[in-house]
């Protein structure tokens, strides 16, 4: 802690610093503000944009195979100034570039919109803000981690247009097919850059993760205990633990299949011919792959899904105007769910060969982890319970997420059971599962953020009636698209396939198809409200209030355009919890974090008015030593 | 010209929504509506829910109902009733926690809809509850886990002796088939000794090869266990038989198996659908390049008599082409032997 309170200091003083010497802000140039900056804040504003964008690549790429799946017999020459030779003479879609494109969209919306878009976002955006801290332990690898970032997004964005394609076997890359170029086109250069881009994305993450945990554990101000943190924070740290202790892994795997690829080793490869050739390998594994490649892959799931529900969790409450019900049980769920995640991955695997006993031992794990997920759930619906609700578009995103995480968290039950497991593997019902819980849910998240913490990003508030329309919109088309799949699933369509005319099993439902794939392009057009909401507000808005949403937390106590340093004086002490909101007695229906509890006799539980007579005394030690620090200087 | 039209109208709405906007906003701002809370819109997004449970739910009912023939494929193999039972089982219990959840989720933003002067209950935390859904779920769950486990470990135990023996070899981007023959054990192969005559790599110097033959579909028996042992060739593959309830990956350097018993025969559920056309069928399910949608093999479950006398009339691969064993280049044929006792030791 020593080291702690020396960083607070000299924050504070060179904070104090600046305010005498006002000009030194106006010396920030173009590129010290908006590109190289150590600032959190606009660090986090580069992660949205960035995520933005890609959420537009990614989004684009689905309609573009959606197309294929519903209207496969569609004359797609409109497409051919984009696509070029990926447009046959027939006006069809390659099938191999069919597959390049499932993989692009997966990875990117997987690891370059949900992961750095979401976490990247708001663990910069949020975490000094409601601890009470300056800026993250260190700005520079903060900056380092934004710029590894965006060159991992140039390397892939470069991918996309090689003549051999991007890469294009599933976001997963499995070997062999991930490291035989003669199998793929897209496992040739677009490999390589994909490999290069995601060894950059890692590096990214794990500076962000081991910012975020240490801030979160050595920068809180006074008063915030970990049992005082909001749950955003408590998300964002299990988040970043998580982060940091498997992308590793998934580093690990990456170069062993950089070295099966390009030095002969035989880590994964084994038996095989291939184009007419005996390749030499013997004794690899694929399997071995996929164990590693899931030791990442599962957490990951969490890592993109804790954000969101950790904001959500803010959200709700606030605009419920009470407290999140059960914290305690919120925190021991959070810290279940990522204990948990790193050791069920193998329930992707169920089918993949390996040994049986452990489909057995992973599918008891795996259906332990439903139990912290519904503990989540039944808090929510107990928090909304007798609350006085306001539909913000944030909080409509907020209850938007629930749902979908209850849909989604459900058929993981059927997904989790190994005997279930053996037909639905590989099908549109895992497709319709991880889109609503894992893709959907946490989008939704990104999208309750975005609308909660605008005023704070931008100082300007967004248009509210085109948030609900966005809202209902995507809310209602996101289940238009995927709930269709679970039929779909149930009847057997396997996933990645460019049509399904081949198969008498699955050849009815082009209507069903042709259904998700307008809703999906309709779903698709409807976030150009949000992006108009987004630029415009940003720039013409409404200018916001201090406190717009009468929210608890410290970061509405900052200036409306808070400069790099964040609170132009003291950091505010925290005295409360974060969720004391329309507490008997009280005048208001929420307290600050900031109000000491002696401020509040009237609505004081009886177990705070203890902690009163502690609080006093420590104020008053606080004032002695200030006088003492004065008089010295 | 088509262009010209569709920009130009483009344009005029978007005008136009930019209009509404404009003035909607500038009246809330006169109104000062966008200080209140209880508003016409919070009463409108509360109502929403409200429609929104009705009308989703009816949709799903309604679709759910009549579409059941049609999703739910008939099922063909012994354990494929038992993992569609739980299938359904955990349908059911989902299903209830789906909707129970739901109706309080959409119904909660409606009752408790923001009114002025009402104030939220300061409801923190109640133990009994917490603990009474932890424990609930939990118990359920272990209960789904269980029969699940029970199902599991019988699929995936040991296939019995007599089991009749195909394999199934994945390849880009097609399936090949080879039966062992009489003896019922597939002769040895190696990667090394494939050709355009020998796709398999069967090696001919094991005795057991030589009444191995290969089929251009899948023939097995109804009602008696069937072994499938399943490889590939190049990438990773995975059989799917979705009738049968049956999926396993093929892996390069790496045979799995699974085994069933059909229930079945292709003409019984050909009567049974009324579809005379039927055939069941074999796709791929793990992503394997170009072609992988186009992976199809067709299983046909016969009579246990029909299955023995079209076992009799099969040839085997050095009936169909004698060449096949000759052209084995003998050093190839070493480096196996080689390998082999290497890997035996």
């Amino acid at each position: 802690m020593a080291t702690a309170t020396v960083a607070h200091q000299d924050t504070a003083v060179h904070e104090h610093h600046e305010h005498e010497h006002h000009d030194h802000e106006h010396h920030d140039n173009f590129i010290t503000k908006y590109i190289f900056t150590t600032d959190h804040k606009m660090i986090a504003k580069q992660f949205l944009v960035t995520g933005i964008f890609w959420a537009i690549i990614g989004g684009f790429l689905s309609t573009l195979f959606r197309l294929q799946l519903g209207f496969p017999d569609m004359n797609l020459e409109f497409l051919r100034p984009l696509l070029g030779g990926w447009i046959d003479e027939a006006g069809k879609l390659d099938p191999t570039f069919y597959l390049a494109l499932v993989t692009m969209h997966g990875t990117i919306m997987v690891f370059f919109v949900l992961t750095a878009g979401l976490s990247g976002t708001f663990s910069n955006f949020l975490i000094p803000l409601q601890i009470g801290a300056r800026d993250m332990a260190s700005g520079f690898m903060n900056l380092l981690s934004y710029w590894f970032f965006f060159l991992s997004g140039v390397i892939m964005f470069i991918s996309l247009f090689l003549k051999t394609g991007p890469a294009g076997g599933g976001w997963v890359v499995y070997p062999p097919l991930s490291a035989l170029e003669q199998a793929i086109p897209g496992s040739g250069m677009g490999m390589t850059l994909w490999l290069i881009s995601m060894t950059l994305f890692i590096a990214s993450s794990l500076l962000g993760g081991i910012n975020y945990v240490t801030t979160v554990i050595n920068l809180r101000t006074k008063g915030m205990s970990f049992s005082r943190l909001p749950l955003t924070i408590w998300a964002f740290f299990l988040t970043a633990v998580i982060g940091i202790l498997s992308f590793p892994v998934l580093f690990a795997a990456a170069l062993l299949l950089v070295f099966d690829r390009s030095f002969g080793t035989s880590f994964y490869l084994s038996d095989i011919y291939v184009a007419g050739e005996a390749l030499p390998n013997t004794g690899g594994s694929p399997v071995l792959y996929q164990h590693l490649f899931w030791f990442l892959g599962h957490p990951e799931v969490y890592i993109v899904l804790l954000p969101a529900l950790g904001i959500t969790s803010e959200v709700i409450a606030t605009n419920s105007r009470k407290p999140i019900f059960g914290y305690k049980a919120m925190v021991v769920s959070l810290l279940g769910i990522t204990v948990l995640s790193f050791i069920v991955w193998a329930h992707h695997m169920f089918v993949s060969g390996m040994n049986p006993f452990l489909g057995s031992i992973f599918m008891f794990l795996t259906l332990i982890i439903a139990v912290p997920s519904a503990v989540k759930v039944f808090n929510y619906l107990a928090t909304l319970w007798r609350g006085n609700l306001i539909f913000t578009p944030g909080m409509l995103f907020s209850i938007g997420l629930v749902s979908f995480f209850i849909s989604g968290g459900l058929t993981g039950v059927f997904l989790g059971n190994s005997a279930i497991d053996i037909q639905l593997h590989d099908t549109y019902f895992v497709v319709a599962h991880f889109h609503l819980v894992m893709g959907s849910a946490s989008f939704f998240g990104l999208m309750a953020g975005v609308y909660h913490w605008f005023p704070k990003m931008f100082g300007r508030m967004m248009d509210a009636k085109l948030g609900y329309i966005h809202f209902w919109l995507t809310f209602v088309g996101v289940y238009m698209i995927f709930f269709p799949m679970h039929y779909i699933g149930i009847a057997g369509f396997p996933r990645r396939y460019y049509s399904w005319t081949n198969y008498e099993f699955a050849n009815m439902y082009s209507d069903l198809n042709m259904f998700v794939s307008v809703a999906a392009i309709i779903t698709f057009a409807a976030q150009a409200i949000f992006l108009f909401n987004f630029f415009y507000s940003m720039y013409r808005g409404r200018k916001a209030t201090l406190n717009p949403w009468s929210s608890n937390t410290l970061e509405w106590t900052t200036p409306l355009h808070p400069k790099h340093g964040n609170w132009p004086g003291e950091i505010p002490t925290v005295y409360r919890w974060p969720y004391d909101y329309s507490k008997p007695g009280a005048a208001e229906d929420f307290i600050p974090q900031t109000v000491p509890l002696s401020q509040t006799p009237e609505s004081n539980l009886p177990h705070e008015q203890e902690l009163v007579k502690l609080e006093l005394e420590i104020m008053r030690e606080e004032a002695e030593l200030l006088t003492a620090n004065g008089s010295k200087h | 010209m088509y262009g010209f039209l569709i920009g130009v109208g483009v344009l005029l709405l978007l005008s136009v929504i930019w209009m509404v906007y404009r003035i909607q906003t500038l009246v809330s701002v006169v109104k000062g509506s966008d200080r209140k809370l209880e508003t016409t819109s919070n009463k409108v997004n509360a109502f929403l829910f409200i429609v929104f449970l009705v009308g989703t739910g009816a949709l799903m009912t309604w679709y759910s109902i009549k579409e059941f023939d049609n999703y739910q494929l008939p099922v063909a193999s012994e354990h494929g009733v038992i993992t569609d039972e739980l299938f359904w089982i955990t349908m059911a219990v989902t299903g209830v926690v789906f909707i129970i959840t739901h109706i309080l989720l959409f119904i909660f933003p409606y009752k408790y809809q923001y009114k002025e002067g009402r104030k939220a209950a300061f409801y923190p935390d109640n133990h009994r509850l917490e603990i009474i859904w932890t424990t609930l779920p939990g118990v359920v769950l272990a209960g789904l886990v269980i029969s699940g486990w029970m199902a599991w470990s019988d699929i995936t135990a040991p296939a019995p002796e007599k089991a009749h023996v195909v394999e199934i070899m994945g390849y880009q981007f097609a399936w090949e088939v080879r039966y062992p023959g009489k003896d019922n054990v597939l002769g040895d192969y190696d990667y090394r000794l494939i050709s355009a005559s020998n796709s398999h790599g069967v090696d001919f110097t094991d005795k057991n090869a030589t009444d191995d033959f290969p089929s251009s579909k899948v023939v097995i028996p109804k009602g008696e266990p069937v072994l499938f042992k399943i490889r590939a060739r190049d990438v990773l593959h995975s059989v799917f038989a979705p009738h049968m309830r049956l999926k396993m990956d093929a892996v390069p350097g790496m045979p799995t198996r699974f085994w069933f018993i059909p229930t079945k025969t292709t003409a019984e559920m050909r009567e049974e659908l009324k579809n005379p056309e039927f055939e069941y069928e074999i796709a791929c399910t793990e992503i394997c390049g170009r072609g992988h949608f186009s992976m199809r093999k067709v299983i046909e479950v016969v009579e246990p008599a029909d299955y023995q006398k079209w076992l009799a009339e099969q040839k085997t691969f050095i009936q169909q082409n004698p060449a096949i064993a000759a052209g084995q280049k003998a050093e190839v044929k070493e480096i196996a032997e080689i390998v082999k006792s290497v890997s035996n030791k």
